[in-house]
């Protein structure tokens, strides 16, 4: 079974590792100790305290406060909202909704029709890093695309303390 | 008169399952047990693994290694280039109750469709009339019974050791046409069942190992791509014989008991191994996401009921459970329609085991153990299980490779917060365009053709590297474009071009793997006629994390040009790429009678003469991460290879550059400046999302949007309450808001489930 460090995990989420590596980290069975490793290594890259509960999304944290909520937060120290509620509603949208938007982004025919389909842009308040894009006919809700079962998973699956507040 | 005479059968002909058991009774047996103790045919243990691992391992690899090895060897009887080049066949081995064991490579979907045929037969007694007997053949690629579509044809054998059934195996090949209403294996032009080609249901045709001659006759007469469809057939019937010697060659050597055995623990197996993976790989929770694809009928030379332009709505809820079962739910999916792009609940969950053998269990234990640990919502009445026999399914994949893709992402959501980045993908390509006729060939012949150069799309970007150009479609991993040599040997085609389409693939800090376009020149056909088909009106998935999408497609076909005459003058002609749609030179390098240069990315056959042109553009994967965050070099890269168009170097990555002789440099300094003046623009343009929502709710209530856009959301809401309250909720519409069918005056013919006429 395969076991990495703190620097290959660092490298891999800085995209440094070579196709090769990458490759026999796809074919080898999955290091156990992965979960724990990468978080530790995400929460010495934040520049805040918080402790990470988990990895959301890029740039994109569910966090441990000290009143006990567990809230979405992006690096930047933008807080978002608790993590069962959609982050997306506490965002910054732009909806390319006219051929003259999407033609910022897509050559001529390479987008979609506005009269089919939008894309709507997510943004984080905080630092106006795109978060998310969605490609969805008008009127489309804004899905809560990720509601992970964060007990579960530390107290039956992996099997680790829940990190605490200092 | 019948009923006696079957009453005779029945009394007269012995079981041949297992103990003197019917296959019936032994597929109830086996459903019932597997239920009631949550594991496949009730083994708590595996006592054959447990006490000689080895062995149980070289039974395992003996059969993998056979099957695979038959699937190669049969290849070569194939002239078929789909079949021979691309590698669109399969073989799988089965219990006698058609619960897969081991597979080969290739299409993998099948051994879900294979198994669907087989209990098929099972469930319709089979075993008493036709009768089910050593050496017999049978074949299927009835679409209702749980194919994926009709040119998926499907030769199946029973495996007899002494009296009984030890189980069956099936093969199956992509053919090149189906004798459909338009020619080639994914027609378009039906519209319904009866349009969707010829038909096999579950049908004996072969006894002592010979096919028989009114089947031979019925079915070449049937298709039109005879010496295909005759050489595909052979490539089976091979394939399975092989495979069959096989399993005997086992047996004899490890005896029939412990073949018995282990048929039952290597499921069992395959079962604990998926649970193992999901909680290896996966957070439990929940996951939604949702993809749409385009059907651009209303102008289409179709019937009327089937004129109309619609969206194929495909929203999934993955939730992972505490004790790792996984579940999918296609709750929401709207109505099944008079296109050829519906499917059967077959055909996604087997394509779902396509996808999951490439992302969560990418091992050689595909069997139907996972099957055993997962759990599938699939509405009826929906696109994904139509409620009407007369629905069309020869281009099944159009839709059911959008409603794959968002499940790479929910997917991705698991690997990302576990830190498996290297497992990370924004998605699929939509795996088209399909470009597909047929007529008299250069060779005189009736013959058709639908290239598979669709094989190589581009790959979804993931979390820490770009997704791969040209190399891949879902449904076939070994993905291969085919040379250009042997396209031009089979069809009429002569290649003017074959280039990667700049910015097809979606923009992203990771980009989508590139797709690529061939342009075709007509030459040598009697009598011809093309048609495409792919997604046009519609990206049909999103991005991943900020990334963006892959780039919708675009038709592009010219009729009657000059192009003879500009060659015998040596003037310019249409060559390479359409690099730039924008400022296109195609069009200024020939005159033409008639230029198609749209969004219509499906269309009905038309007349295809020597020196008409057809574009095939193979679409790209979605991409990851916001595209101002990739490494500058990186783009300076793409930009300088042609992988994207130099205003999206500067306007989406935000990257400045200088540029000399044709050679540019990025300009480090200015990019951060770019980006920075970017993210400044990015917070003024946008809007809090919940301002915005009230906007767009103001929308909503006033019913304006297109009439797709309105037929799309009505259909869903007539099939399912919960979607309907989930939108409602989401956009605190008031309770007596809704959006019916029959407001719209469209076609309503086949509508039959209406949750408000109920």
């Amino acid at each position: 079974m395969a076991k990495y460090d703190k620097k290959v995990i660092g490298e891999l989420i800085d995209g440094r590792l070579e196709f090769y590596q990458l490759k026999e980290m796809m074919s080898s069975h999955k290091d156990p100790e992965r979960f724990q490793l990468y978080r530790e290594v995400l929460q010495e890259r934040v520049p805040w305290d918080d402790p990470i509960l988990l990895s959301y999304g890029l740039h994109l944290y569910i966090v441990q406060k000290k009143n006990g909520d567990r809230i979405v937060k992006c690096d930047c120290g933008h807080e978002f909202c608790d993590y069962k509620k959609n982050w997306k509603l506490h965002a910054r949208i732009f909806v390319r909704d006219t051929e003259e938007k999407m033609n910022e982004i897509y050559p001529k025919l390479m987008s979609p029709d506005p009269e089919w389909q939008v894309i709507r842009e997510y943004y984080c308040p905080g630092c106006a890093t795109q978060l998310d894009v969605e490609a969805v006919p008008p009127w489309y809700p804004i899905l809560l695309d990720f509601e992970p079962d964060i007990d579960t998973f530390y107290n039956e699956w992996v099997k680790l303390p829940l990190p605490n507040v200092k | 008169m019948s009923k006696v005479l079957n009453d005779g059968l029945q009394q007269t002909k012995k079981p041949i399952g297992w103990n003197g058991k019917t296959l019936k009774q032994m597929r109830r047996e086996i459903d019932e047990i597997s239920k009631e103790t949550g594991y496949y045919a009730g083994l708590t243990e595996l006592s054959l693994k447990e006490s000689d691992p080895i062995r149980f391992e070289k039974i395992y690899s003996k059969l993998r290694g056979g099957i695979v090895h038959a699937r190669e060897t049969a290849k070569k009887v194939a002239a078929s280039p789909i079949v021979e080049q691309e590698g669109e066949l399969c073989f799988s081995l089965y219990t006698p109750e058609a619960d897969s064991i081991v597979t080969s490579t290739g299409i993998i979907i099948h051994v879900g469709t294979m198994g669907a045929a087989i209990k098929f037969m099972i469930e319709n007694d089979y075993e008493d009339n036709p009768g089910i007997a050593d050496k017999d053949i049978f074949c299927n690629n009835d679409n209702h019974v749980g194919n994926v579509h009709t040119c998926d044809v499907h030769t199946l054998v029973p495996i007899f050791w002494e009296d009984e059934v030890i189980g069956w195996v099936g093969g199956v090949t992509h053919v090149i046409d189906t004798g459909a209403s338009a020619p080639g294996s994914m027609p378009m032009g039906p519209v319904q069942r009866y349009d969707d080609g010829y038909q096999v249901t579950c049908r004996k045709i072969g006894q002592n190992d010979v096919l028989s001659k009114d089947w031979l006759l019925e079915s070449t007469r049937s298709v039109r791509a005879v010496k295909y469809w005759t050489l595909d057939e052979k490539t089976r019937v091979a394939g399975c014989h092989m495979v069959r010697d096989l399993v005997l060659d086992v047996i004899k050597e490890e005896g029939v008991d412990t073949y018995k055995q282990f048929i039952r623990e290597i499921i069992e197996d395959g079962r604990r191994g998926f649970v193992n993976q999901v909680k290896t790989m996966l957070i439990p929770g929940k996951y939604r996401q949702a993809s749409f694809v385009d059907v651009p009928f209303k102008d289409l030379d179709l019937p009327s009921f089937a004129r109309i332009n619609t969206i194929m709505h495909s929203p999934s809820e993955i939730t992972v459970h505490e004790d790792a079962k996984l579940e999918i739910d296609f709750e929401g999916t709207n109505r099944w329609g008079w296109h050829p792009f519906n499917a059967t609940p077959v055909s996604i969950t087997s394509g779902i085991w396509v996808m999951l053998s490439q992302t969560l269990v990418p091992n050689d234990r595909i069997n139907d153990g996972a099957y055993y640990a997962s759990k599938f919502g699939v509405p009826y009445g929906s696109w994904l299980n139509p409620d009407d026999i007369r629905s069309a399914h020869s281009n099944t994949w159009h839709a059911l490779v959008s409603a794959w893709s968002p499940l790479w992402r929910g997917l991705s959501r698991s690997y990302y917060g576990r830190g498996y980045l290297e497992e990370v993908n924004a998605g699929n390509a939509h795996t088209t365009n399909w470009l597909m006729g047929g007529g008299i060939d250069q060779y005189g012949q009736l013959s058709a053709l639908n290239s598979f150069e669709t094989a190589a799309c581009g790959v979804g970007a993931g979390a820490v590297k770009d997704g791969i150009s040209h190399s891949a479609a879902l449904w076939n991993p070994e993905g291969d474009m085919g040379d250009m040599e042997i396209w031009e040997l089979l069809e009429p085609l002569l290649y003017l071009g074959r280039e990667i389409l700049p910015g097809s693939g979606g923009a992203g800090k990771y980009r989508g793997g590139n797709g690529w376009q061939s342009l075709r020149l007509g030459w040598g056909a009697k009598e011809w006629s093309m048609f495409v088909a792919g997604a046009g009106a519609m990206a049909t998935d999103c991005g991943l994390m900020g990334g963006y999408p892959a780039s919708s497609g675009y038709r592009f076909i010219a009729h009657n040009t000059d192009i003879k005459e500009r060659i015998a003058k040596q003037l310019p002609i249409p060559l390479g790429g359409d690099f730039d749609p924008d400022n296109p030179i195609w069009d200024t390098s020939m005159n033409a009678e008639t230029i198609h240069r749209d969004r219509q990315a499906v269309s009905t056959q038309e007349e295809f003469k020597d020196y008409d042109v057809i574009m095939n553009y193979l679409r790209g994967g979605p991409g990851f991460g916001d595209p101002l965050e990739r490494n500058p070099k990186f783009v300076e890269q793409d930009l300088n290879e042609r992988l994207i168009l130099l205003r999206y170097a500067e306007k989406v990555y935000g990257c400045a550059f200088t540029e000399e002789n044709g050679v540019y440099t990025v300009d480090i300094r200015a990019t951060k400046e770019r980006r920075k003046q970017i993210r400044k623009e990015r917070l003024e343009r946008s809007d809090p999302t919940k301002e915005w929502m009230e906007s767009e709710k103001v929308t909503i209530m006033n019913k304006e949007a297109s009439l797709q856009v309105k037929h799309m959301y009505a259909e869903s809401f007539a099939l399912s309450e919960k979607f309907t309250n989930d939108f409602k909720d989401f956009w605190n519409m008031p309770k007596d808001w809704m959006v019916y069918e029959d407001e719209l005056n469209v076609p309503m013919l086949g509508s039959h489930i209406n949750r408000f006429k109920q």
